[in-house]
């Protein structure tokens, strides 16, 4: 498939289409909103002319359960929206996750909250990661900081979703839908639907009916069904991923996800320039989280009193992650930007200095 | 040190400022480089305000926005006003000097002064200065081949003006003869 492969200077909203189109998607239900409209604009050309269905739905309500529909047929569905957007579809989104459906939501994040603004935030962290609708369940949770991630997540998004049969959610922010960069496209991604034919709905001719649902009134079901899924999520656990750089001898680990941690990898690369021992992890998958990773840092950077340095582009949502990963052995400090327009590695500067500073003062405290 | 390379490009919403910051970034892609392009502009169409940020590197690029630039092309007045003081020492500044008072070039920086719109109107129209701008810049920068400039015009260009590109290649040559002779 060598030919199959190029190379386009597109917008990070162009390549979260491109992905889903090389990932099979064969259904896209969504409602415009700023700052990601140019996603649903590219789909509505490229979709029907692959043979898939665009649909502008009336809300972004209805459109989340058009995805419900779409993913109970075992249809490579996705659906993208920004904040406002996101938080009306949380009901379908707990529906989804308790039926075990897959389908691929895509967030960029916008200021918040209520209408917040146009700009760029990761003030729906929480939201994303820890389940914005009602329940006890999760999504997996991937975040691009590249127009390339854009695309690559999208093929892996899919995957995922159907690997787990779980929803997903790609959760970017309007820089990097909005960024333009050169992204390697590799053509139409092998399809693995991971045995939906034993469960989708297509027609119960010859054989028994099958029943997908969320409600489960009898004795004990409930809990037997909410057990499983919890399994499932553990078993999700292995699929944590994260950038690092200059980890290895970091007295300081700068902590930060999306588009924060490439303009923090810039901070990072000019301290190291001037002698300061800071590395940097950038986490790729917000749900499952790299805990292992972090604690295994803290762990083995016990003995120089590693300390960490959570950046985000909000009040501090990550952070609590951070300091659960690695509560035994070090504590991460925090700084947070806050959202409507976008830092540069400046200032991140002295964030991470006054970090390294107050981590020195501590040290010498204990000794 | 490897390659790197940044630059605002600012002027009024019309100027053309985001498609010279599309094919500069353009060409560098064809020239094998890392790049990011990102816009700020306000909701109009023309008037306002408008800049882009083209980082250019061999490594990977980590922050696309750049708050103390290494090079800057401003096509008018208020873009060097606001931009001019965040420029590096010794970064190289494009000035449009038709709009803009060369005067106010700090002596700190590398300053160009191009007069692009008169160049451009010479040439066919002053819709072109962006391009005469440009071509000072690669000029002045050698941060990619005029050449690579000229050959990515038939990417970026929307389709319906392809027929401008010869007039938009002899801006790109004026603009860097005017530096370069």
């Amino acid at each position: 498939m060598a030919d199959a492969v190029q190379k386009k200077f597109i917008k990070g909203n162009e390549a979260i289409v491109y992905g889903a189109l090389d990932a099979g998607c064969e259904c896209y239900f969504a409602y415009p909103i700023t700052p990601q409209n140019d996603i649903p604009e590219l789909m509505s050309a490229l979709l029907p002319e692959r043979g898939g269905s665009f649909v502008q739905a009336e809300s972004e309500v209805a459109s989340a359960n058009m995805l419900l529909g779409a993913a109970a047929c075992g249809a490579r569905s996705c659906t993208s929206s920004s904040s406002p957007g996101i938080s009306l579809m949380q009901e379908a989104i707990s529906y989804l996750a308790g039926s075990e459906l897959p389908t691929v939501i895509v967030n960029m994040n916008r200021g918040g909250p209520g209408l917040g603004n146009l700009g760029p935030s990761q003030g729906d962290y929480f939201q994303a990661v820890k389940g914005g609708g009602h329940g006890d369940y999760r999504t997996l949770v991937l975040a691009p900081a590249s127009g390339q991630e854009c695309y690559d997540m999208m093929i892996e998004a899919f995957d995922l979703a159907f690997k787990y049969r779980n929803p997903v959610l790609v959760l970017g922010d309007s820089t990097v839908g909005q960024m333009k960069e050169p992204v390697v496209m590799r053509g139409p991604a092998p399809r693995n639907d991971y045995g939906a034919e034993d469960w989708r709905l297509e027609g119960a001719r010859g054989r028994s009916p099958r029943l997908l649902k969320s409600l489960f009134l009898e004795d004990n079901s409930l809990g037997e069904h909410n057990r499983k899924l919890a399994e499932k999520y553990e078993a999700m656990q292995k699929e944590a991923r994260a950038e690092t750089f200059a980890t290895e001898d970091a007295e300081l680990v700068v902590v930060a996800f999306g588009v924060i941690g490439r303009i923090a990898k810039s901070a990072v690369r000019e301290l190291r320039a001037r002698g300061f021992k800071v590395g940097l992890v950038r986490p790729q998958t917000l749900y499952p989280f790299p805990s292992a990773l972090l604690a295994d840092l803290a762990r083995k950077g016990r003995d120089i009193g590693r300390h960490f340095l959570t950046i985000e582009h909000n009040c501090g949502q990550m952070v609590e992650d951070v300091r659960l990963a690695v509560r035994r052995d070090a504590d991460s400090a925090f700084f947070g930007y806050m959202p409507g327009d976008m830092p540069s590695s400046d200032d991140f500067i002295g964030p991470i200095l006054e970090a390294l500073e107050n981590r020195n003062e501590s040290k010498e405290h204990k000794e | 040190m490897s390659l790197y390379m940044d630059v605002i490009i600012a002027g009024f919403g019309g100027q053309g400022v985001m498609l010279i910051g599309n094919l500069l970034a353009y060409a560098a892609m064809e020239q094998g480089l890392n790049i990011t392009y990102i816009p700020v502009y306000g909701p109009e169409m023309r008037g306002g305000t408008a800049n882009c940020t083209v980082v250019v590197a061999q490594e990977d690029i980590g922050s696309p926005i750049i708050s103390r630039p290494k090079s800057l092309i401003v096509m008018n007045q208020p873009s060097l006003d606001k931009f001019q003081p965040k420029l590096e020492d010794d970064g190289v500044l494009i000035l449009n000097s038709c709009l803009v008072r060369a005067e106010d070039a700090q002596p700190r920086v590398r300053a160009f002064c191009v007069p692009a719109n008169e160049i451009a109107n010479r040439i066919g129209s002053i819709k072109m200065a962006n391009m005469v701008a440009l071509g000072a810049y690669v000029a002045a920068t050698g941060i990619v081949p005029l050449e690579a400039v000229k050959k990515s015009l038939g990417n970026v260009v929307p389709a319906h003006y392809a027929h401008l590109i010869p007039k938009n290649e002899a801006c790109l040559q004026a603009g860097y003869d005017c530096i370069r002779a």
